[in-house]
């Protein structure tokens, strides 16, 4: 069950890797379009997701937002009549093109999705669930890996001492940390978050902000918002999507306080959306 | 805001609002609703009444009939104090080998329509074909299974009444399994799938953890189902007098025990019948007991 296109570095060689520049495109979209049957979602997008940052995507409901994240893992592979053209470049490969191994690239482009859906297993199984489909390791391994991803997600501490019971069992803010846990444990290089904490409290919803900033070292993040605090809190550049369209990618501070577009303007200050 | 603002600004049209009108109108919804009430409980008394007095007959008569020999001797000529071993052996055979053949069928016909065929043409057709068959008389799936297995081959035989369960049981649990699949939302299985796993793993490792209790209740209201049939068995498995658990051979059941002696001349068989129709009554009554626990653990 190994994937072949999945890179063999380690968990340390994650964290350092002094080639790869930060400002490096990590997926590069150029004349990307979507389509719900006859309905075009995407308009010729044209967006860079910077090596090991975080880019935040706003805009009002039905802009497109989720859609982008939702092709770049290709999960509208599950749905006939649903399709993307053009360009969403990772490392020389077209991720939506037609000769791309899907299982692997979810491998690679892992997401987490607006509502917490862990699986009806124990905690430790829902993690060893996605390494199992991608690698073979002994059981210490596994044990190491499990441990690593509850660190890095901030949930070891709660969850050490009940591994082995159900994760239906977690709080809300709990169950999403642990889903989070469960797509870095498969060490993917991007991590798409669909509005990750529309359904948390405040406390859980810090938690998890906290968890994106300290993740971005190691992974190129995407993370969709309504929350245009959360934006201006977690991203390092803003992209504001309408309409199907992308208006306007900026730095987070440039954005928010300068933007050029009038739309991006009138959003930001709560006129519409 | 004065008066004359308000109605500037676009007051409610039409008539004041009268209070009388309003209580009267509450009043007559009071009344109408206690009507209804009252007839719901009428039919539900009704309901219940026959229920209770079926129940209490069949405790009352099969309570006379049961006795130790019911359990330890087979059955026996009348006035020669027999039992129904053969019988409730027989019935546990010919249910749990009915079960152990309908289950996985059906486990895959309603995998295959809730994952693979959901709106396909195909899937619809199959869909059709099941829902009709689980309405089917059961007599006609007796009369099936006879042309097709007891006429070509040797006769009745256990086997034949095994398959007649199986072919009432798949439709049940293609239905649960279908219904049970179904209920599991879309961002569950995108949360699989996004993880990189291939569909037959989300449907094998979470779709059917997920809808677990679910299924296992269907299975077991399909066997609390087959427990009791006898009309499929008439023309399969037969019945027999002797204790037999020979699959090639004919078997007795209770169904088909009780549908003799209870139509036989003789007070002892029909006492017999009474306290076979008693088990039968109480097994399905734990079968559903226990799906109903196993359903509840899982909500």
């Amino acid at each position: 069950m190994s994937v072949t296109t999945h890179p063999s570095h380690g968990l340390g060689a994650l964290k350092t890797s002094p080639t790869e520049d930060l400002n490096t495109a990590k997926i590069a979209m150029r004349g990307l379009d979507f389509f719900y049957g006859d309905n075009r979602a995407l308009k010729g997008i044209a967006l860079d997701f910077p090596n090991r940052q975080v880019t935040g995507l706003i805009g009002p409901s039905g802009c497109g937002k989720s859609t982008l994240l939702r092709v770049l893992n290709r999960m509208y592979d599950l749905y006939p009549g649903q399709r993307a053209t053009g360009e969403a470049m990772m490392d020389g490969i077209n991720l939506i093109g037609d000769d791309v191994d899907v299982n692997a690239l979810r491998a690679r482009v892992g997401m987490v999705f607006q509502k917490p859906t862990p699986f009806p297993m124990t905690i430790y199984d829902n993690i060893a669930f996605g390494v199992k489909l991608h690698e073979k390791l002994s059981k210490a391994a596994m044990d190491e890996r499990v441990e690593w991803c509850l660190t890095r997600s901030a949930l070891w501490g709660e969850a050490k001492d009940r591994l082995h019971t159900s994760a239906m069992g977690l709080s809300g803010g709990q169950q999403q940390r642990l889903c989070i846990a469960r797509t870095i444990a498969v060490r993917p290089e991007v991590i798409l978050l669909d509005e990750p904490t529309s359904a948390l409290d405040p406390i859980s919803t810090l938690k998890i902000e906290e968890l994106i900033d300290e993740l971005k070292s190691d992974f190129t993040i995407a993370i969709v918002t309504h929350n245009m605090q959360q934006a201006a809190r977690c991203a390092d550049q803003v992209a504001f999507f309408y309409l199907g369209e992308m208006v306007e990618c900026a730095p987070a501070a440039q954005l928010f306080t300068a933007p050029r577009e009038k739309r991006t303007q009138e959003y930001v200050t709560g006129r519409f959306g | 805001m004065s008066a004359t603002t308000l109605s500037a600004a676009g007051a409610i049209p039409g008539p004041a609002k009268d209070l009388r009108v309003s209580e009267a109108l509450g009043r007559s919804r009071h009344r109408r609703n206690m009507i209804v009430k009252a007839l719901c409980f009428a039919a539900t008394a009704i309901g219940l009444l026959f229920l209770a007095s079926i129940l209490a007959t069949l405790v009352w008569r099969g309570m006379a009939g049961l006795s130790l020999t019911v359990f330890t001797t087979s059955t026996l000529p009348p006035g020669s104090n027999g039992g129904l071993l053969n019988a409730i052996v027989g019935s546990l055979i010919q249910t749990l080998i009915g079960a152990a053949i309908g289950t996985p069928i059906g486990l895959m016909v309603g995998t295959y329509l809730a994952e693979y065929a959901r709106d396909s043409a195909l899937g619809n057709s199959v869909r059709f074909v099941s829902d009709v068959l689980l309405s089917a008389p059961s007599i006609l799936i007796g009369l099936f299974v006879y042309q097709l297995v007891v006429n070509p081959f040797n006769g009745f035989s256990a086997i034949a009444g095994c398959l007649a369960l199986a072919v009432i049981v798949i439709p049940i649990v293609v239905r649960t399994t279908e219904d049970m699949l179904r209920l599991i939302p879309a961002t569950l299985r995108e949360a699989v799938i996004g993880l990189g796993a291939p569909k037959w793993k989300m449907i094998t490792l979470v779709c059917y953890r997920a809808a677990r209790e679910g299924i296992m209740t269907g299975v077991l209201l399909a066997i609390a189902r087959v427990a009791g049939e006898t009309a499929p068995l008439l023309f399969t498995s037969l019945g027999n007098l002797n204790w037999s658990t020979d699959l090639t051979k004919p078997m007795a059941s209770l169904p088909v025990t009780i549908y003799q002696y209870a139509g036989s001349a003789f007070q002892d068989w029909i006492d017999l019948a009474w306290a076979g129709a008693l088990l039968i009554t109480l097994g399905v009554l734990a079968i559903n007991i226990i799906a109903r626990l196993v359903l509840r653990r899982g909500v």
